[in-house]
């Protein structure tokens, strides 16, 4: 039983992790139906600008829930404008191009990115210091700590304001207008360059947040940590319905639940025959599985044939 | 192919070719042997010399150069003619094409003798292209047991492979930690799958019982899962084959789910990294190396002060496993008589050649025999040595506190 | 009309002497181990072309191709090594590999028709890793593919021989039967593209549902799509095996799915020359790169500031960048393409 719960905490941080950074792509997708590929590399940059403000406070004597702030901040001013910068150079001079250009070009952004970083803060995996408090509490025997209840609410409370955003804010209604037609939102006095812009402003100061909350959860940071948890964020993303808010934070918390799971029962299950090892097989089993059965998504709405 | 950072990835593709006129070794095999100038004999070095090994292989590198150096000063004769020896340095980029590559390079230029490359991946598939052409091959650092296990004759290793670590680390693990219940995880790595099976059998034949066997891979960095299922298991031991990107987080992953287990690594977690990323969480972990350390090699101090001297900079890993991967092929050449090929490879077997890093020897594969392994444990922010089994006790200041390879 | 047909005769004729004469060209320039680049940009220029069906006929984003190539290797690897004791011959595997990979692409193919643009891509790629992960777990409880320590030992495709008592190294065998495969796979893409069925794909990458309006039977030309694009994977993959005579499964790993995607999209979705062209450059040009770009700035700095492969990958970012940027039909469109495209946009624009 407390393996059990145990396992389900572990599924709920790691899927509330992959939550915050699908948020991030969903929003992009939800408006220009592209997958923003780079992002996981915005979350890594957030992840290793914070490290570095922590770095130059670690002398003051503020106290470490202020400098955790005060990085997160700095983390979330420097991916909105690399957010900015990226939608700017890679992806709006292409709005008019064959579908496949810009996902090149996000690939692009990625390597370039990834190398940046290296040139910038080595090839070494950094240790981040633990600013949160370092208690852990007791649920039905199983051990959960302030990070991973802190990484939880996060997620919970950025789907909420988004949700908010989009659904209740003038913003919000001329994303959806973009996203449902640009020419016409145009027509309406609708900027869409400007809601593109501030799409992947707003997304990228997520993608900050999730890398902020990353590598305090696990302690490290490293240039290449963005890569893998933009592909399954994705993966989650498109679990849930790619494009749709609450479909980014369930496939998201799905999916850490089903790779937390896996790793923990499938050797179980199987008599031993697959293991751990078979964990992401898993995953995308389920994937394929809900697709097959969902085209598009758990929540995604029915794309009309012509998308 | 492991790509092991710090550990023995060290390919020193150490071509001994003779040089591009391949008359002027012929002569030297017997015919004429009054000589007409020097024999010059052409080495070639494959590493990593760019990427993120690229320290390392430029270690390797000067480990090779010294040899040479050292072996050229030495006025060596090979039947009346004196040894010149050029060392020919490739970038294999730790990349498995990349070495076939370059090994196909060696072979163009008529190499007599390849010693590498740096990492088991790279050393792996161009080890074919060598034994096809009849080239030998001295490895100062691919650990990989598979390299010498394919029946090529042309393969030889002056370096502990995972298999022989492996055994130790389990004989320990059973033995001196007397751990009885042990789980293994492994990155599912040739290096990290590797070692920890030769660690289950090792341990499990000392009496410890294998309670729990999980598979990561070498890009994870969330563990909660596994370790979760292992915490039920109640082990007094966790065993991880992998390399520190993933043991650093691991260590802290135990601490925060409660788990008191002690966490045993091969050399792959035994870095500088690891005790620096893992913080705290790394105190009272074990994990071992192949090899002795430095200092307490039997040649180690002075070759230290040798090293500095000359590139004024510190030892990273396998500089002086390089330098005695070209001194066996040295030897083999004088014992030979004769810097061909075919000569170097029916004398190489027969080595016995005091080195720098031990005694070497090899057994019927070509791997060196009475391997030596040493086991660390991390106290105070340090590895410090526990012991070292096997390999020729050297004249040891048993509180040495060997610093782990460098990053 | 004569006359054309004289001049695709003479052109004929001249890339085949062109052809059988560059690897000698390049064997004396530069040394065999250029010869050995040589033949892997005609492994990749297979692959290219294979995906290209996929992606650049019938439209499907696969961003798992590589697990064909796999799969291709790894039968190779199985049937010509002393793994399992058994040495088939080349040409009795080729078939063998093709078929099994074309069945991976159906079985790819079957739950995914539903699908489409970035939930297929997600697939896909989720499928490639299905298929690195069984390879890299598939040594326990049974030994099939020797985990990941890979097979190695693997027959040679090809080995030294004589010629008039001229040495021949294997490397120009290896090209030769390269360059010949190639030249089918070209010719049968080719082909392909101007029949009913490349045509069908066509119809099916613009607008699916006016393809199913129009008599096409979307299912199979889709799964034909799919299994054809991987056969041709699976061949390339067999070569690869021979050819290194050792498979891991981390050869196939994403970034190899996604190096072939950049040098379909970047040379020319669609179009077969395109599609070479970018194979070529996205092989060559990283490794002209790897081996001056250290020199070259000790040669103007006096030290390497960047090390040459972060520089190489910060070069290979930035020209995908560019080259969608300025050409985003890539680097030799597709006339077909280009021409909906422009018309596309003068709509958008009307």
């Amino acid at each position: 039983m407390e393996t059990f719960v145990q396992q389900l905490i572990n599924g709920l941080t790691l899927g509330s992790i992959y939550a915050l950074v699908a948020l991030g792509y969903t929003m992009v997708y939800g408006i220009l139906g592209l997958i923003n590929f780079a992002h996981g590399e915005v979350v890594m940059i957030g992840a290793l600008v914070a490290l570095a403000v922590y770095k130059a406070l670690a002398a003051t004597l503020l106290p470490p829930l202020l400098i955790l702030l005060i990085g997160l901040a700095v983390a979330a001013a420097v991916c909105m404008a690399l957010g900015w910068a990226i939608e700017r150079i890679a992806y709006r001079p292409l709005r008019n191009a064959p579908r496949l250009a810009p996902l090149i070009t996000a690939i692009g952004v990625s390597i370039v990115l990834q190398q940046f970083a290296m040139l910038f803060w080595g090839r070494s995996y950094h240790s981040v210091p633990a600013l949160l408090p370092d208690t852990s509490y007791d649920v039905l025997g199983a051990r959960i700590s302030a990070v991973q209840i802190v990484i939880m609410l996060a997620a919970a409370a950025s789907m909420a304001a988004l949700i908010i955003l989009v659904q209740r804010s003038k913003l919000g209604r001329a994303m959806r207008a973009t996203a449902e037609k640009p020419e016409v939102a145009a027509l309406m006095g609708v900027d869409a360059n400007r809601i593109v812009a501030l799409t992947f402003i707003v997304g990228s100061a997520l993608a900050a947040l999730a890398g902020v909350l990353v590598s305090a959860n696990y302690g490290i940071a490293h240039y290449q940590m963005g890569f893998l948890l933009g592909l399954k964020a994705f993966t989650a993303a498109v679990l849930g319905g790619i494009g749709n808010i609450g479909g980014a934070v369930l496939g998201g918390v799905l999916l850490g639940i089903i790779e937390a799971m896996g790793a923990g029962y499938i050797g179980d299950l199987t008599g031993g025959v697959l293991g751990s090892h078979y964990q992401d097989i898993f995953s995308f089993m389920v994937l394929i599985t809900v697709l097959v059965f969902r085209p598009s998504g758990l929540m995604g709405e029915k794309v009309s044939e012509r998308a | 192919m492991k790509t092991k950072a710090l550990a023995i990835s060290l390919s020193a593709a150490l071509a001994l070719c003779a040089c591009s006129k391949n008359e002027a070794t012929a002569p030297a095999a017997g015919a004429t042997p009054s000589g007409q100038g020097p024999l010059i004999v052409k080495l070639g070095h494959s590493a990593p010399l760019t990427g993120p090994q690229a320290h390392i292989g430029k270690d390797t590198e000067y480990g090779a150069q010294m040899a040479v150096d050292d072996a050229n000063a030495a006025n060596i004769q090979i039947n009346g003619r004196t040894l010149k020896i050029e060392l020919m340095g490739e970038d294999d980029q730790a990349d498995p094409k990349q070495g076939t590559i370059v090994a196909q390079k060696f072979v163009d230029a008529h190499v007599n003798a390849v010693i590498g490359h740096m990492n088991s991946g790279t050393t792996l598939p161009a080890s074919v292209t060598y034994a096809n052409a009849g080239i030998p091959q001295v490895s100062a650092s691919a650990t990989n047991p598979e390299y010498t296990r394919r029946g090529y004759k042309t393969a030889f290793r002056v370096m502990t492979n995972d298999e022989a670590q492996g055994k130790v680390l389990g004989e320990f693990a059973a033995g001196k930690l007397a751990a009885k219940n042990i789980a293994v995880i492994d990155d599912k790595t040739q290096y990290g799958e590797g070692i920890a099976n030769e660690f289950k059998k090792a341990a499990e034949a000392k009496g410890a019982k294998i309670v729990a066997v999980e598979h990561t891979d070498d890009k994870a960095v969330d563990f909660a899962a596994i370790l979760t299922k292992i915490k039920a298991d109640k082990p007094d031991l966790i065993f991880f084959g992998g390399m520190d990107p993933q043991a650093a987080p691991m260590s802290m992953q135990m601490k925060k789910l409660g788990l008191t287990a002690v966490l045993l690594m091969g050399d792959g977690g035994c870095t500088a990294d690891f005790l620096k990323n893992a913080g705290s969480s790394a105190e009272g972990q074990y994990c071992s190396k192949p090899g002795v350390p430095t200092e307490q090699m039997p040649g180690g101090p002075a070759f230290i002060a040798k090293y500095k001297a000359k590139y004024n900079a510190p030892i990273q890993l396998y500089a002086p496993y390089a330098y005695d991967a070209v001194m066996v092929v040295v030897e083999a050449i004088k014992r030979a008589g004769s810097a061909d090929s075919a000569a170097i490879l029916a004398a190489l077997p027969k080595t016995s050649y005091k080195g720098v890093t031990t005694d070497i020897a090899f057994d019927e594969k070509g791997d060196i025999k009475d391997a030596a392994v040493t086991l660390y444990v991390a106290k105070g922010g340090q590895w410090q040595q526990v012991e070292t089994v096997g390999g020729k006790p050297a004249a040891a200041t048993s509180d040495a506190n060997p610093a782990p390879a460098a990053k | 009309m004569m006359q054309d047909q004289k001049k695709k005769v003479l052109g004929i004729a001249l890339i085949g002497v062109a052809l059988a004469v560059l690897p000698f060209v390049i064997g004396m320039g530069f040394g065999n181990a250029w010869i050995r680049m040589l033949d892997f940009a005609l492994l990749y220029i297979m692959l290219a072309l294979g995906l290209n069906i996929v992606v650049g006929f019938a439209g499907l984003l696969d961003l798992g191709y590589i697990a064909f190539y796999a799969v291709g290797a790894y039968i190779y690897a199985l049937l010509a090594s002393p793994h399992f004791g058994l040495h088939w011959p080349l040409w009795a595997i080729l078939p063998v590999g093709a078929l099994i990979a074309g069945i991976f692409g159906v079985l790819l193919g079957t739950p995914t028709l539903k699908l489409r643009g970035d939930y297929l891509a997600i697939v896909t790629l989720g499928f490639g890793e299905i298929i690195r992960i069984f390879l890299n777990n598939l040594n326990a409880p049974v030994n099939i593919t020797n985990g990941p320590k890979g097979i190695a030992g693997i027959d040679p495709l090809a080995k030294n021989i004589e010629i008039f008592g001229y040495p021949l190294h294997s490397l120009y065998l290896i090209y030769y039967l390269f360059v010949a495969l190639a030249l089918l796979i070209v010719f049968v893409t080719m082909r392909l593209e101007n029949s009913r069925l490349g045509r069908a794909w066509v119809a099916i990458r613009e607008d699916e549902i006016a393809a199913k309006a129009c008599g096409i039977n979307t299912r199979n030309v889709k799964l034909l799509a799919f299994a054809m694009g991987a056969s041709f994977g699976g061949v390339a993959g067999g070569l690869f095996a021979g050819f290194q005579q050792f498979v891991s499964p981390e050869s196939f790993g994403l970034f190899e799915s996604i190096m072939v995607l950049c040098m379909v999209v970047l040379g020319g979705m669609g179009n077969i020359p395109g599609v070479i062209l970018g194979a070529v450059v996205l092989t060559v040009l990283p490794e002209l790169f790897r081996q001056w770009a250290g020199p070259m700035q000790m040669a103007v700095f006096g030290q390497t500031y960047i090390d040459p492969e972060s520089m190489r990958l910060l070069l290979f970012g930035i020209a995908l960048i560019l080259v969608m940027r300025f050409r985003p039909m890539g680097l030799l469109p597709s006339s077909r393409r280009k021409a909906e495209f422009e018309h596309a946009e003068e709509g958008a624009q009307a």
